[in-house]
């Protein structure tokens, strides 16, 4: 396909590019291949998850069932294992994320260029399937789970509470404005650090598929195969990552240092 | 990587997801896995109590038999003594019993000989007198000769 183009540095731009409504420099712009992918993908999970769980039985599983048993009781293992309040959210959250991050960091090991060149045909100039590699969409979840992690701050230790952990700790009340723009950073680095994580990960491996798909046609498979298969271990893995991380700062603001 | 609206919308689909997810999809699921978790420990456990009241079983019917067995030897034990006993008392019935037949026999006895003997003198007495009566040829009062033949009588 690299062929249509003048050269690589432009495939590689169109391949960047989202398909999107409204203003590109400004901010009231969207993202609509990354919004329709994620909440199709989103969709796909709420299907398999809802399915299960209308038929769960306590007798003998059938195949579905094991399979969603096998995920949640996993979650929850990951979930008892680093927070030992109790929440009715975490455990539903840290499915959620998974499963959906999951989901979404696999559609990047379909065939590279065949939906954006099926969008082509279509009409659509830009398409990437791939939501978490666009950093909206990893931004979207960390800060979801930033504004749990205040909330939860403030609502299990109280307004005071969490306002001495924010102004008196580390160093105590004489270095209060020092305390404070530690804790912020702290707190920022949390959303900031998961965001970044999952999207350079899934963005540099785009990239290299990218060019992957620039090598003559008959060497292709080689590197893609291998670049697959590693692939695969690395989208479950940031999956694994973002939820495990998500528990432990959930856990964190429930509990005093 | 242009940061834009897409973000909000992000947060809303995660949001509205994660709500679903803790709404219809957790609780039942991690309710029936923890129902199926009390069911096998129960079965485990019924299965484990079943064991014991078996050997509890067991153990009682071993006593059981044990206990019948010796009822049963005191039970042979007592029919025994008690039989001995019964011949014991029927040896002593029975020698009792022969020794009055023999006393009532010897009595019986003695009677007839001497009921004989009494016989006999009678007759003796009147073969005397017939005899007498016979020598002599003569009328004899037998009134008058009466205690002369009884002295005769006495004497055979």
């Amino acid at each position: 396909m690299a062929a249509e183009y003048a050269n690589a540095s432009e495939y590689i731009k169109h391949h960047l590019g989202h398909l999107t409504l409204g203003d590109k420099e400004t901010f009231w712009a969207i993202h609509v291949d990354t919004m329709f992918f994620s909440i199709l993908l989103g969709a796909v999970f709420l299907f398999i998850f809802i399915r299960a769980a209308r038929r769960m039985t306590t007798g003998v599983p059938g195949g579905l069932q094991n399979f969603v048993e096998i995920l949640v009781e996993f979650v929850d293992q990951q979930v008892k294992d680093s927070f030992h309040g109790r929440s009715k959210v975490i455990a539903p959250l840290a499915l959620t994320l998974f499963v959906w991050i999951f989901l979404m960091n696999i559609v990047k090991l379909l065939p590279y260029d065949l939906l954006p060149y099926l969008a082509h045909m279509a009409g659509l100039e830009y398409l990437r399937i791939n939501p978490t590699s666009d950093v909206n969409a990893t931004l979207g979840m960390s800060i979801a789970v930033f504004f749990l992690i205040i909330f939860y701050s403030f609502y299990i230790k109280g307004v005071t509470g969490f306002s001495k952990e924010i102004f008196l700790k580390p160093f105590g009340i004489w270095f209060l404005p020092f305390n404070f723009v530690l804790k912020v950073v702290e707190e920022i680095a949390k959303p900031v650090s998961l965001a970044l994580r999952l999207f350079g990960n899934m963005y540099a491996g785009g990239l290299i598929f990218t060019l992957i798909a620039l090598l003559p046609w008959w060497i292709q498979w080689t590197l893609g195969l291998s670049w697959s298969l590693f692939k695969l271990l690395i989208i479950t893995l940031q999956a694994f990552i973002f939820m495990v991380l998500t528990i432990v700062y959930l856990s964190m603001a429930h509990e005093d240092h | 990587m242009n940061i834009n609206l897409t973000l909000l919308g992000q947060m809303i689909t995660f949001g509205l997801l994660v709500w679903v997810t803790m709404k219809f999809v957790w609780p039942p699921i991690i309710q029936a896995m923890q129902e199926r978790q009390k069911k096998i420990a129960d079965g485990l456990a019924a299965a484990e109590r079943g064991k014991h009241e078996q050997q509890l079983a067991e153990e009682k019917a071993k006593q059981v038999l044990q206990e019948a067995k010796q009822q049963a030897a005191e039970i042979i034990a007592q029919a025994q003594k008690r039989a001995n006993e019964i011949v014991e008392a029927s040896k002593d019935t029975a020698r009792i019993e022969g020794e009055r037949i023999k006393a009532t026999a010897q009595s019986e006895i003695e009677q007839e000989v001497h009921r004989a003997r009494e016989e006999l003198r009678k007759q003796v007495g009147a073969i005397a007198v017939v005899g007498a009566e016979r020598i002599l040829k003569k009328e004899i009062d037998p009134k008058a000769h009466d205690q002369v033949i009884q002295d005769l009588v006495a004497q055979i």
